[in-house]
């Protein structure tokens, strides 16, 4: 195990963690501030991805098509809203899951019907495929740490417009008390769909992120969406920051758990036992994590205040 | 002599920077009527959640019939003789009134891992849930589910089953509120017949009530206990007629004294 | 009055699955056999989720664990050599109560949203953790070696034989759920979930008789599992998936949560509708889906609301 393994390991940690956030934020903001849970997260991801993946084809440009691909997302993010999810604010859970159940098996067969079942991949451009070259012989593909920034980016961003801004001072608001935020005379209904095009539109950016190093293929949403939950519980609901962390834990425990679990196991216990036993301890210990916190902490571990 | 049935020493809770509870010293007797009055807001329903359970005191003890409960949660409180209505009522209102003290009969009577006889049809729960019922003046409203039961009723049902858990103390919050006059009435006169063969704490809003009542009157402002006395002792207190001034209990206090 | 109609409603129902087998010989469709007892078995799942949905208020989208754990159990085994039913039935219930216990001793602290998906959470790890087992076929499963074996008592080789087995135990299933609920048990659970701040104070403590709950429910839908690879003979951890755990949820809502009947019901509409659907177009979910949504929207009461005395209890 050597020191360069080791950080190009926590690197893929990072930015399986940023995508993890992008999709964690707009997902916990949804439900602190809507009350609403949506399974049909994955989806937008989902369809984030095909579409960048479309875009880029027909413009022959990675970044005109990503680009183009958010916009796209959030108008579908708000057909969905309208159409769909706008009647379920005033319904219990199970009815919010179950409906928006319904959803993702209607988004994977519509993606399937339009571009078949098998996934589709993307090379990445020329200028980005190449790898940074950080001396010391390590480097690292310039792709992955440009998500990496760009997770951060975002995640500056949001912190500012939720922390600083008017939008986010009512969305703060709306957050804790419906009715004075409609007694300000703010329409509520709009804040909400605008607010869910925005959670999609962060989605449809993860997924345009994933679509060259991921498989870009039906079902691709409900992967993630369930890593997503366990980030949004260990972060604690509701809460950006608590996604923030969460999903920076998250990302960083099952990058390394994949990358040195079994090495680890193998110093321990006999070279074949660790070949099972590592894999498989490997893909559950975020789940392990998960319950661990939730047994020392069961409001997650930066519980949105107010609640 | 003896120690009191319930004694609570120091009791403080704070949220933030409000303290709640600052510093309650209260005790109730066997066979007391306890009540505990005060304005909105002073801290009344913090006080109650501590001596229930449902809130742990930041600092402060509770004994309960000679052994320490302050570490006790609600339920546990509960069966050691804790019974109480709550100030919203709380019942449940998908099953029948009978079908409601049943259950509180049936927490009494120990662990409920039982898994194969039907409950409905075991007299040892349904009699004594009748006979309760018959007491609080529900026997004839015993096959109506609790939802459809008129407001007053309900709380007459939330009484039915705190006393059927047998309770050795009932904590009752605001028992009349918003009950008509009739109604709260009858509620007054009921209380009165449990009057020394209950232990009781009553926080109350309504002074005829309490008045009619109390054996014993705390006064709460501000999270502190300001005077504990009896009726008489209360009303000619001047610190209490202070805290009072400018709310409209004034009023109903006015009336309580020409009684 | 109404628990007699309900009487009526489940004899009926009874009456009818006894009656598939000889309908389906005399019409020569020997394949209703094999999609009724597929029903029953997930009927036996369902009235599993709702003893702990429809009594106690738990919204478990993790099911599918369990019918992973009782398939498991069997196919383990019977990759050992042990085909004794029995002992391998017993392993799965048992085996399911015990991952049952360890779920719900963590997710049963918490409630709404978070209890949804931290069991969901922890069914996705199972799926991946049998995913990662090589030894057993890990992503692709691997073929049952044998059926459960009862002595030669019963042959589940014998699609009539195994279908009367599979109506007996949901008959047994469908009786045991029933008492449970109405016994001290059942309405100390249905209590907490009516009012759970009044239950603690008349001195319910909710968590042990939620867990017990859980636990007895995950046990029952462990023997679903058993029954299930049986049924298809074929192990994945597909049974897992958490599309499964969502397909059981809505077996209890389309039938009616809270009822007797109802998760069978649900149970049978469901993977008929699958059935059609998938007979019409290869691209049946895209009808299903939506049809699902709706169901959601307008038909809260489910289809056990429609027959007579469907309701309560």
């Amino acid at each position: 195990m050597n020191l360069q393994l080791v950080l190009e390991q926590i690197l893929n940690g990072l930015q399986l963690g940023v995508m993890l956030f992008l999709m964690a934020a707009g997902l916990t903001l949804v439900f602190g501030i809507m009350n609403l849970v949506n399974l049909a997260h994955g989806s937008l991801y989902m369809v984030g991805a095909y579409l960048a993946t479309t875009f880029y084809r027909w413009t022959g440009s990675f970044v005109l098509g990503s680009l183009l691909a958010l916009p796209a997302t959030l108008i579908v993010g708000v057909i969905v809203e309208v159409v769909a999810l706008r009647t379920l604010y005033e319904r219990d859970h199970l009815d919010q899951v179950l409906a928006t159940f319904g959803l993702i098996l209607f988004f994977n067969e519509l993606i399937a019907i339009i571009w078949g079942r098998v996934g589709l991949f993307t090379d990445l451009p020329q200028w980005l495929s190449g790898s940074l070259d950080f001396g010391g012989g390590f480097s690292y593909p310039l792709y992955r740490l440009l998500i990496v920034m760009l997770g951060f980016a975002v995640a500056l961003l949001l912190w500012y417009v939720v922390a600083r801004t008017r939008i986010g001072m009512l969305v703060r608001a709306g957050a804790s008390n419906r009715m004075m935020v409609a007694a300000l005379g703010v329409n509520i209904r709009l804040l909400y769909t605008l607010l869910f095009g925005f959670g999609a539109a962060l989605a449809g950016l993860a997924g345009a992120m994933a679509a060259p190093i991921y498989a870009v293929q039906p079902g691709m949403g409900e992967q993630i969406l369930i890593q997503v939950f366990v980030v949004i519980v260990i972060g604690g609901i509701g809460s950006i920051r608590g996604a923030f962390a969460g999903a920076i834990i998250v990302g960083a425990v099952d990058t390394l758990g994949r990358a040195f679990l079994k090495p680890a196991l193998a110093t321990l216990i006999s070279p074949t036992a660790a070949q099972a036993a590592g894999p498989a301890l490997a893909s559950i210990l975020i789940y392990l994590l998960m319950a661990l916190i939730l047994a020392l902490r069961p409001e997650g571990l930066f519980p949105a205040r107010g609640h | 002599m003896a120690e009191a049935l319930l004694l609570a020493r120091g009791l403080c809770k704070s949220f933030g920077a409000l303290r709640a509870s600052d510093n309650i010293d209260f005790d109730l007797l066997e066979g007391e009527t306890h009540a505990v009055i005060g304005p909105n807001g002073a801290g009344k329903t913090t006080f109650i959640g501590q001596l229930s359970g449902d809130l742990h005191p930041d600092a402060g003890t509770i004994r309960f019939a000679g052994e320490d409960v302050t570490s006790l949660r609600a339920p546990a409180r509960a069966r050691r003789g804790f019974a109480r209505s709550f100030q919203i009522t709380s019942i449940y209102r998908e099953f029948t009134a009978l079908d409601n003290v049943a259950l509180a009969v049936q927490a009494r009577a120990g662990h409920s891992f039982r898994f194969w006889r039907r409950a409905r049809e075991e007299d040892v729960l349904r009699d004594p849930a009748r006979r309760v019922l018959e007491e609080v003046g529900l026997g004839a409203r015993a096959g109506v589910l609790a939802a459809n039961l008129a407001h007053g009723e309900q709380r007459q049902l939330e009484v039915a089953m705190a006393l059927a858990t047998g309770p050795r103390l009932l904590l009752l919050d605001e028992p009349v509120a918003g009950m008509g006059s009739d109604e709260s009435q009858r509620m007054v006169e009921f209380l009165s017949r449990l009057k020394g063969r209950q232990s009781i704490i009553l926080v109350e809003h309504d002074m005829d009530a309490v008045f009619s009542l109390a054996d014993r009157i705390s006064v709460l402002v501000y999270g502190r206990i300001i005077a504990t006395g009896t009726p008489q002792e209360i009303r000619a207190n001047a610190d209490v007629r202070r805290a009072y001034l400018g709310d409209d209990v004034q009023l109903a206090w006015a009336h309580a004294e020409r009684r | 009055m109404r628990s007699r109609a309900r009487k009526l409603v489940l004899l009926a129902m009874l009456a009818l699955l006894v009656l598939v087998p000889p309908a389906a010989a005399l019409l020569h469709q020997l394949f209703y056999v094999d999609l009724l007892r597929r029903v029953m078995i997930f009927g036996i799942a369902a009235v599993s989720l709702d003893l702990i949905l429809g009594y106690g208020g738990m919204v478990s989208f993790g099911h599918a664990a369990y019918l992973g754990v009782g398939a498991y159990a069997v196919t383990v085994l019977a990759y050992y050599g042990i085909h004794d039913g029995l002992l391998q039935w017993a392993v799965a219930i048992g085996g399911s109560m015990l991952v049952a216990l360890a779920i719900g001793a963590v997710s049963i602290r918490t409630s709404g949203i978070y209890f949804i998906m931290i069991t969901l959470a922890f069914t996705q790890m199972l799926y991946y953790l049998g995913i990662s087992l090589d030894v057993f076929g890990g992503d692709n499963g691997m073929r049952l070696p044998e059926r459960s074996q009862f002595f030669g008592l019963i042959n589940l080789n014998n699609g009539t034989e195994f279908y009367y087995l599979v109506l007996t135990i949901l008959a047994a299933v469908v009786l045991l759920v029933q008492r449970l609920v109405e016994s001290r048990f059942g309405m100390a659970i249905r209590a907490a979930k009516s009012n759970e701040a009044r239950s603690r104070a008349i001195g319910f403590s909710p968590y042990p008789y939620k867990l017990a709950a859980f636990v007895i429910s995950g046990g029952i839908c462990g023997l679903a599992g058993a029954l299930l690879v049986n049924h298809t003979a074929y192990l994945t951890p597909d049974f897992m998936q958490w599309t499964r755990s969502g397909e059981i949820l809505f077996m209890v809502i389309l039938g009616g949560v809270g009822t007797t009947a109802g998760p069978v019901l649900g149970a049978f509409t469901l993977l008929v509708l699958e059935d059609v659907l998938s007979g019409w177009t290869e691209h049946w979910q895209i009808i299903l889906g939506p049809l699902l949504v709706l169901a959601v929207l307008f038909a809260k009461r489910g289809l056990a609301g429609l027959l007579p005395g469907g309701r309560g209890g």
